[in-house]
């Protein structure tokens, strides 16, 4: 039987960029989940929780169980968002075998792909040179790929997806996983170095000649392309489930 | 006291500077991961190092007490300071004790931690900075802005300028040579002239009773040897129970600092040279609180190499004084709140959570987690400011009310793109200094499934 899937669509994709959530759904449609969209979520609690507004995150942490729990799988086109329900409910619920298993059965949309439905390969052609900029939230919170900073085997299951659709070429940057200085609030409370790092990452991109820059998380992109749109650089940026959605 | 952010816009106004400053950082990271990447154990070696330290740390009054009995068998003189002011107090009373108005130091933080220079200065004594870019700060009347490379902030230009000044070297001067040979002269004058040396201290031995300073100058052990007296100030949490561990920290320390495989000098201190006296003052300055927390004892296993600093893309690009704090970057924004929560509420929000701290530092501290708890506690304590307290507590609300939030949105999107750009990009937004907004959709992901999909 397909397995049911919960889709949690972060706050600000539901309301700012729903082709991110459309070309979710439509890639594990296509891989063969029954998807559904429960009505009532809203946000994880990220932005409260990062600033240290604990108060605040409770109610929407147990909210997040109620409405997640009976699916077989919750899968999220966000990195962060993951990590959030993930690692930092823990102290919302004590001794919970429900939020136990939902720690267990949420996924980031790459990692549900490759580990869960053990898709390796791609079809479709995308002809582009692509740079896959690292979030690190997946990276280093998740482990979804191996951060440049541990010495241990290099992995890095998206990458390797999107490397396996005909016509990528995944460009090398000089710093291969550095932040790109979103980090939620920290984006307008630290705007000056924020959007110096913003500006760093995409330049290292643009000297490396990525065409489309892409992520696992739309929030760094949002940042990034602000940045890009306001210095009218030619790269275009798409979530990673556009490009995956586009090549089906 | 300015905040991190208003401190790191000054120095981002530079732009050219923070790029170099940035790009002068990122180069010891990289030689950080090539060094590293020569040690196929490296993980487990970090590994190793993070279990002996959390040891030590919760075996902290055992350790010091085996650590001050064997020093005392070997002839060492072992001080306990509660704090700052304590230890300038006692070093100060030593150096009275032999009459010494000239002492010479090699870089230590700790000392800078209880601004020990600007006591001992008002106590009559001279002390020199030995290590060259802490001499260099020394002279610009500043504390260092990094821990292991304390003038990294520095450009040549502008220690020409200040050795021309204070050295009397050529005017224009910029050679690196020629102007470290101008310090070394005039550094050499100030080791054979000085009545004492003093030193920090990288680790110190429980078992032996014995400590161990790293250099990359020879400093230490000039300041040491060519005089009688030597005092060593460290702080409690720089122990390691025995002589077999320190090898793991000789082998993470400088690999994680510059790259190097071992610091140029690794010298050993067990106990004072013939009719020679040295002193090891113990400073506590809030530790034991810290070693007491169970959400911020780890930042104790710290060895002082700043590889989370070198790493931070935060730090690299908003330079040492923006932190305003004696340690800065990473591990300081976590001391620096332990000292004074208040003075320092803005250091673990000058952070983006990026991680790399963590995954670079060699005891494994959790480092953004740590930043992340801090936050909490400075919800807690009050010292959020209302501005932040408030957009979070009415975005707390929305979010638990799903149709008041799907409200907002469908508002937000019908409004925001119909607004004139003064209304929308105006100093009242962050965002949009140097950043476009995202371009408002016609409809909500939720619209789109009600319309397209659901119905199906």
């Amino acid at each position: 039987m397909a397995p049911k899937v919960g889709l949690f669509i972060p706050c600000y994709i539901d309301q700012l960029y729903p082709q991110v959530g459309i070309a979710t759904l439509k890639t594990l449609e296509h891989f063969g989940c029954d998807v559904e969209y429960p009505e009532s979520q809203t946000c994880c609690g990220q932005p409260m929780a990062n600033t240290g507004c604990t108060n605040e995150v409770g109610p929407l942490a147990r909210r997040f169980l109620e409405i997640f729990k009976s699916y077989d799988a919750v899968v999220c086109p966000s990195g962060s968002c993951v990590s959030m329900v993930k690692h930092h409910y823990d102290e919302y619920f004590t001794d919970n075998p429900e939020y136990e298993a939902l720690k267990a059965k949420t996924f980031e949309f790459c990692e549900y792909l490759t580990n869960e439905l053990g898709i390796d390969k791609l079809a479709g052609r995308f002809p582009h040179k692509v740079g896959l900029h690292q979030s690190c939230h997946g990276l280093r919170e998740l482990r979804l790929a191996s951060s440049s900073e541990l010495r241990i085997e290099p992995f890095g299951p998206a990458r390797a997806l999107l490397e396996s659709i005909d016509g990528v070429e995944v460009t090398t940057l000089k710093r291969p996983d550095e932040c790109c200085g979103f980090g939620g609030t920290f984006a307008v409370a630290e705007e000056a170095v924020s959007c110096m790092m913003g500006e760093d990452r995409v330049s290292d991109h643009e000297q490396a000649g990525t065409e489309v820059l892409t992520a696992l998380d739309m929030s760094c992109l949002m940042h990034m392309s602000g940045i890009i749109r306001r210095q009218q650089k030619p790269i275009r940026v798409m979530h990673i489930s556009e490009i995956f959605a586009e090549c089906l | 006291m300015p905040a991190h952010p208003k401190l790191a816009t000054e120095f981002v106004k530079n732009k050219e500077r923070a790029h170099w400053h940035d790009q002068s950082l990122w180069f010891v990271r990289s030689k950080r991961d090539a060094a590293s990447g020569q040690i196929p154990e490296w993980e487990l070696l970090r590994e190793q190092a993070s279990k002996i330290k959390s040891y030590t740390v919760s075996h902290l009054p055992d350790l010091l007490e085996e650590f001050e009995k064997n020093a005392n068998a070997k002839g060492v003189h072992v001080h306990w300071a509660r704090d700052a002011k304590e230890h300038n107090e006692i070093v100060h009373g030593i150096l009275k004790q032999h009459n010494v108005t000239k002492v010479v130091k090699s870089k230590s933080m700790l000392t800078e931690e209880c601004h020990l220079n600007p006591y001992l200065e008002r106590q009559g004594i001279e002390i020199i900075d030995t290590d060259l870019g802490e001499r260099i700060v020394q002279l610009q009347n500043k504390p260092p802005s990094h821990l292991v490379m304390p003038a990294i902030h520095i450009k040549k230009e502008e220690i020409g300028e200040l050795f021309h000044e204070k050295l009397g070297t050529e005017k224009g001067a910029t050679d690196p040579q020629y102007l470290t040979e101008a310090a070394r002269q005039h550094l050499r004058q100030k080791f054979i002239g000085a009545e004492a040396g003093i030193t920090g201290v990288n680790f110190a031995i429980a078992e032996t009773g014995g400590f161990v300073v790293c250099t990359n100058e020879g400093n230490a052990d000039l300041g040491t040897s060519l005089n009688k007296l030597h005092i060593a100030c460290m702080g409690i949490e720089k122990l390691i129970p025995r002589a077999n561990d320190l090898s793991v920290f000789l082998r993470l320390l400088a690999r994680s600092a510059t790259g190097q495989p071992i610091t140029t000098y690794s010298s050993h201190f067990h106990g004072p040279a013939p009719g020679a006296e040295m002193h090891v003052v113990l400073l506590d300055n809030g530790r034991s609180e810290i070693a007491g927390s169970d959400k911020f004892r780890r930042s104790l296993n710290c060895i002082r190499c700043a590889a989370c600093m070198n790493t931070c893309p935060v730090y690299r690009r908003s330079g040492g004084y923006s932190y305003n704090n004696t340690v800065p970057g990473p591990i300081g924004s976590i001391l620096g709140p332990a000292k004074d929560a208040k003075e320092h509420s803005s250091l673990p929000f000058a952070c983006s959570l990026c991680g790399s701290c963590t995954d670079v530092c060699p005891v494994k501290i959790d480092l953004h987690h740590q930043l992340l708890t801090w936050r909490k506690e400075i919800r807690v304590r009050g010292l959020l400011p209302f501005s932040k307290r408030l957009s979070m507590k009415m975005m707390g609300w929305m979010m638990q009310a799903p149709r008041l939030y799907r409200f907002a949105g469908k508002c937000a999107r019908a409004i925001v793109p119909r607004l004139p750009r003064f209304l929308l990009y105006n100093r009242f937004n962050a965002w949009g200094k140097q950043r476009e907004l995202p371009d408002f959709p016609k409809q909500s992901f939720r619209e789109w499934m009600k319309k397209n999909h659901d119905n199906k």
